[in-house]
């Protein structure tokens, strides 16, 4: 097994240190092309094509592999995971570079190598006797990484050479690098750049476009002129970040104004502390959610966060002067009280670039084949891009990734990736969403699915074991209509001692899901199932979510029950878990349920056992919220769709019954039975929902909004909350107190995921609960199964598994779940935001009652209640003289002319659909009463002009 | 920076090993004359000498002789130049002293202490160069020893140890392994049997894991025990030629 090592030594001297570290050549490696006789039975895993003839070459007519080098991996990524580039050789010392430059391309490259298809072959080159290279006196690391790729570049083609001659099998290096690509041919090597490669590809010319631009020469076309000034390199401003000069922190552009963003300063010993930085010069091409280096500004350069909402609009780069009038916008004078730090950027720690959705704009220059991309995401700047098939990709969602941005050019340097689709369709539109916030809805793969359990599926003796059968029981699900996933079912019984027997029965999904195969990995890493108005994104396949885990009537089906035994006021004497058989005797809606509760006549199991639970949840739901549980409100709504063409046909609030908070209650007595048991049991490593309490701050809004009305709201306690909220209610303004309300819950903090190990603050603000987790939702939560495999295994239903116990992964595993809701969340607004506006163009243009939320600067920002809507009302338009406005921070208020607009008051507003910007095509809102002249419409004349495109517009002048 | 890759998805580790593979070892028997029995070994860069007395009449207190076997003393020491910032104290400190009891533990399963009621056997251990697995080396090289000083034992004592990385079981781990802080396990195995002499485990691994770990520090041990005592024959051939039979 050992045989034929040759031993060497490698010394690595550097610091003190003087390691020494054996690295043993191997004669035993292959070289990955099949039928290979000189190295025989040495290949493992994918292995490139015997013969590679696809990608037609007019550079290299003859079939041969492709070997790229580190920079060309790094920048070209998107070329390589192109379906049509295959059979490419990866070294390690290529593979190692990427592992130590970008974790996100080497993760890339790892799962192009693990795709059967494109016969990526890893070949471990430094361990080769043939193809080991000692670096050289005076010869840097880099050097001798290009000497060792090129070393193996030569064997691969002397290698191939021997083992055919007839096929002349090839192998050619691809490199960007201008003297390693002579260096290279002067050894005789095929080597290529990049580009010469892919334009040579007669076949794939799309491939062009998705080469990253990166040629520093190809830039000089614009003005030469430097707009930004230099980053510092990462050593300098580590010296700074560590003497205190500069300050690392998280970027986050203004989703309102373009020339402004906030750095989020983390630091474990001061509390989080926020940057602001205005101005385009100072943002310093920075891009959302990258990791830079600020510099403070002298305390009198200070600048107070502006209100007033700027989108970057300029058809036209690189007209620097206007951007420099629009910056003075910002710097109207404000009072010294509200002046928060302010900062430049002075250098990029580390980029988080991805790839963006967005659309193209096209130049006005017909022959251009430059072109500037617009980002869904307003956060981002707009990238230009090189293509020559822009007329077909305009009028489409396409996706772009940022390759850099230099100095002298006003927005960042990109290329093209992906065509979506078109624009307005609802596919194309629910794929951006997804992609927008990394949602993963691909089908389920292969191996995934090879873990569902066979169909017919019966209970059998084995499922049985450690199980109860709880199938005499008399249990009901309530849900809402139309619900495919029912993960709960209840019921209430009498005992013989006059007491009551409450069960909690939930879906045993971990009975399906074991611990650490596809389908549990799969299901841990989507984390969530997102609902979208009109598609739902499952976590785990649909056999399981809607037939073997859902708790339909008249079937058998497992379960996970909760079971109290309870007196008639709700006092829980004793409680117990088990894993269980029902069978579920009804699935109810909320309404049927209601009904069957209020009508007398009726008096069967299932209907005794309801009003049972009801009588009891009143009496639960009062002691919470005497305990000062929250009852917040949120203006939800629900689109009737049609059922042929899926178009929202209607609206309408959610309604919310007696029976919505039966079964909530007992939701919630569950998952906080359930929390203080695996709490109990696994002190370290629990998976536990916490909800903090919000800073003060927070509720400044709230307060100074009630107080406008003479209301005082009490918030150094969430019971005080609670109470105060309770009262503030005015006779005349019955809305006020969900206004209110929705008001409130924009004050408060995320609820999270936590492992118990590695926190010690528990509570849960909200429902005001000292512990609490999710056990009820395990079809669509991930966090519910690890919850249920906990509780299985704390009263010894199932076995333990390695990951279960290590708090370290549990607290990864939080992270992702706590990323995935928030992402799902986003998804949800996003998508119920996309379906409004599908409505309203059907609709037309209508006038509706609203209530004033904020006020802002130059705008203020409206709810309207039948539909649940938040819109933005500008006072300011593009072409239109402005109004005088006079904002004041402090009631807050915003008067135009003679017109004085607060919180709460309430106006009339138009809704229409706003085409202009196709992109983001948004519900407008003017405001129609009260009147202002100049600046409000009247209710009947549409205005016609703003369904129609701009740029149509545009063109006609021309 | 990205930390090290201890195991690729080519199967690799970092100096070029496959999971199971062991490092390259070599071994001498009777490196000192003085002594009754001695012994070099290294393994990798790991390199140990290990020297035997005895057995021979109770030095010191009397009282700790033992009527019905052997006393087995064994010291552990290690060079003050073996790693790669100079050691301040060669030997006595808590760690040496630990390994020294370790190595009497597995001695005194392996060694048949009763065949020498009332005597003492000395076996000293130097490590002199260290790079992961020191323990493995000196039980290596000890039994080396033992045989070379012709006391009789009940098998060979073949050790080496094993980790864990990415669900893989690693045999002989070199420093760098050792230092990336996952779980470790030293084994010392009874070849002929199966028996185990001493089995230690560092850092938390799960129990469902144990055993693949086990059977790859058994197996590595096995391969040990092929190549020790593929040295004993070549030691005594040699010995013999020297003495001309």
């Amino acid at each position: 097994m050992l045989k034929s090592k040759t031993f060497l030594k490698k010394t690595r001297a550097g610091g003190v240190m003087k390691i020494v570290r054996e690295h043993y050549l191997r004669d035993d490696i292959g070289c990955g092309a099949p039928g290979c006789a000189a190295c025989d039975g040495a290949h493992e895993g994918p292995v490139l094509e015997p013969q590679p003839l696809d990608p037609a070459s007019s550079l290299c007519p003859r079939p041969h592999y492709l070997l790229p080098d580190t920079n060309v991996l790094l920048h070209q990524i998107d070329v390589l995971e192109d379906p049509a580039i295959r059979n490419v050789i990866v070294l390690q010392t290529v593979l190692q570079e990427v592992r130590n430059r970008s974790a996100p391309v080497y993760k890339r490259i790892r799962d192009v190598t693990n795709n059967q298809e494109k016969h990526f072959y890893t070949f471990t080159n430094e361990h080769h006797r043939e193809t080991y290279v000692e670096q050289e006196q005076g010869e840097n690391a880099n050097d001798r990484n290009d000497r060792a790729i090129r070393v193996a570049a030569k064997w691969y083609n002397e290698h191939l050479k021997k083992m055919s001659a007839e096929n002349h099998l090839q192998v050619i290096f691809i490199t960007n690098d201008k003297k390693n690509k002579e260096k290279a041919i002067e050894e005789g090597i095929p080597a290529f750049t990049c580009e010469e490669y892919v334009k040579s590809l007669t076949a794939n010319p799309e491939l062009i476009d998705r080469l990253a631009c990166l040629s520093e020469e190809g830039n000089e076309i614009e003005s030469g002129r430097i707009i930004f000034s230099e980053h510092l390199p990462l050593s300098k401003l580590q010296q700074g970040i560590k003497s205190g000069t500069y300050l690392q922190g998280t970027f986050r552009a203004s989703r309102e104004n373009y020339l402004e963003a906030t750095v989020w300063v983390h630091g474990d010993t001061e509390e989080d502390k926020e940057i602001i930085l205005q101005g385009l010069k100072n943002l310093n091409r920075a891009v959302h959610e990258d990791i830079v280096a600020v510099e403070l500004l002298p305390r009198n350069q200070w600048v107070a966060p502006s209100s007033v909402v700027l989108h970057d609009e300029g058809q036209n780069e690189d007209d620097v002067e206007k951007e420099e009038e629009r910056e003075r916008i910002l710097n109207t004078a404000a009072n010294e009280k509200m002046l928060k730090p302010t900062g430049r950027v002075v250098g990029i720690i580390k980029r988080n670039w991805r790839p963006y959705c967005g659309m193209l704009s096209k130049s006005d220059i017909k022959e251009s084949r430059r072109h500037l991309f617009t980002p869904a995401d307003r956060r981002i700047p707009r990238i230009r891009i090189e293509t020559r098939q822009a007329s077909a990709l305009e009028g489409r969602r396409i996706i772009v990734a940022i390759d850099g941005w230099p100095r002298n050019s006003r927005y960042p340097n990109g290329h093209f990736v992906k065509n979506l689709g078109d624009v307005g369709d609802k596919e194309t539109e629910t794929e951006v969403l997804l992609l927008e916030h990394d949602v993963p809805h691909q089908p389920f793969s292969q191996a995934v699915l090879s873990f569902l359990p066979k169909m017919p599926w019966s209970i059998t003796e084995k499922d049985m074991k450690n199980r109860e059968d709880l199938r005499h029981l008399c249990v009901c699900s309530v849900d809402p209509p139309g619900c495919t996933d029912i993960d709960d079912a209840l019921h209430c019984r009498e005992l013989e001692n006059g007491n009551l027997e409450v069960g909690v029965h939930i879906a045993d999904v971990s009975h399906f899901i074991r611990p650490g195969n596809a389908l549990d990995q799969e299901s841990a890493r989507r984390g969530t199932t997102v609902y979208l108005c009109e598609k739902r994104i499952d976590m785990v396949p649909e056999l399981l979510s809607s037939n073997l885990c859902s708790l339909r009537c008249n079937v058998d089906r497992l379960a996970f029950s909760c079971i109290w035994e309870m007196n008639h006021n709700a006092e829980i004497l004793k409680v117990r878990f088990t894993k269980s058989a029902i069978n579920s005797k009804a699935s109810l809606t909320y309404a049927e349920a209601q009904m069957r509760i209020d009508s007398a006549a009726m008096n069967d199991d299932i209907t005794t056992s309801l009003r049972g639970l009801n009588k009891l949840a009143k009496i639960l739901k009062k002691r919470r919220i005497e305990k000062g549980a929250l009852t917040l409100s949120s203006p939800e709504v629900r689109f009737h769709m049609d059922s042929e063409t899926h178009d929202p046909i209607d609206l309408q609030t959610k309604e919310l019954r007696e029976t919505n908070s039966m079964v909530e209650e007992f939701m919630l007595l569950a998952n906080i039975s359930v929390a203080k048991k695996i709490h109990e049991e696994f002190s370290e490593h629990a998976l536990l929902r916490k909800h903090p309490a919000p800073p003060p701050s927070n509720y400044e809004i709230l307060v100074k909004a009630a107080k406008s009305k003479n209301l005082e709201i009490k918030t150094d306690t969430a019971k005080s909350l609670a109470d105060s909220l309770d009262r503030a209610d005015s006779p005349t303004f019955p809305y006020l107190n969900t206004l209110l309300r929705i008001l409130a819950t924009r004050c408060m903090m995320q609820a999270v995921y936590f492992c118990s190990g590695m926190d010690n603050d528990f509570h849960h603000y909200g429902l005001a609960s000292p512990i609490y987790t999710h056990f009820t939702s395990p079809i669509r939560r991930y966090a519910d199964i690890i919850v249920h495999r906990l509780l299985a295994v704390a009263i010894g239903a199932d076995c333990t598994y390695p990951e279960l116990t290590d708090k370290h992964k549990l607290a990864d595993l939080c992270k992702n779940l706590n990323f995935r809701h928030k992402m799902a969340q986003y998804a949800q607004r996003a998508s119920v935001a996309f379906h409004t506006q599908l409505f309203f163009k059907s609709k037309g243009i209508v006038s509706e009652e609203a209530y004033i939320l904020f006020v802002r600067k130059n705008a203020i920002v409206v709810l309207i209640p039948k539909y649940g809507l938040e819109g933005t009302v500008f006072f300011e338009e593009k072409d239109k003289p402005k109004p005088r406005l006079i904002y004041d921070d402090e009631i807050p208020s915003l008067k135009i002319e003679d017109t004085v607009f607060h919180i709460f008051d309430k106006v009339k507003v138009k809704i229409m659909l706003d085409s202009s910007n196709l992109q983001h095509q948004k519900i407008r809102m003017s405001l129609v009463e009260p009147q202002i002249p100049g600046v409000s419409i009247s209710a009947d004349t549409p205005n016609m002009d703003i369904d129609e495109p701009e740029r149509k517009k545009k063109k006609r002048e021309k | 920076m990205a930390g090290l890759e201890l195991l690729s998805d080519q199967g690799y580790r970092v100096d070029g090993r496959r999971a199971g593979e062991l490092r390259k070892i070599q071994a001498r028997m009777g490196v000192f004359a003085q002594a009754d029995g001695s012994a070099y070994i290294e393994q990798g860069n790991t390199k140990a000498l290990a020297v035997v007395y005895g057995p021979h009449e109770i030095r010191g207190s009397r009282a700790r002789a033992l009527p019905d076997r052997a006393l087995v003393n064994c010291q552990y020491s290690s060079a003050t130049f073996s790693t790669g910032e100079r050691k301040r104290r060669p030997h006595g400190d808590r760690k040496s002293c630990e390994m020294g009891l370790q190595l009497r533990q597995t001695f005194e399963a392996a060694i048949l202490t009763q065949l020498h009621p009332r005597s003492q056997i000395d076996i000293y251990v130097q490590v002199l160069q260290a790079d992961g697995g020191t323990y493995a080396a000196c039980v290596n090289a000890a039994t080396l020893a033992v045989l070379d000083a012709g006391i009789p034992m009940r098998d060979f004592v073949c050790a080496c140890s094993a980790g864990f990385v990415d669900s893989t079981a690693l045999a002989d781990l070199s420093h760098v392994e050792e230092a990336a802080g996952g779980p470790q396990l030293a084994l010392a195995l009874l070849p002929a049997s199966g028996q185990i002499a001493l089995l230690e485990m560092d850092a938390r691994l799960h129990e469902d894991h144990l055993e693949q770990v086990l059977e790859a520090a058994a197996q590595a041990a096995r391969d040990v025990h092929t190549l020790l005592d593929h040295v004993v024959r070549q030691h005594v051939c040699e010995a013999s030629v020297l003495l001309g039979d």
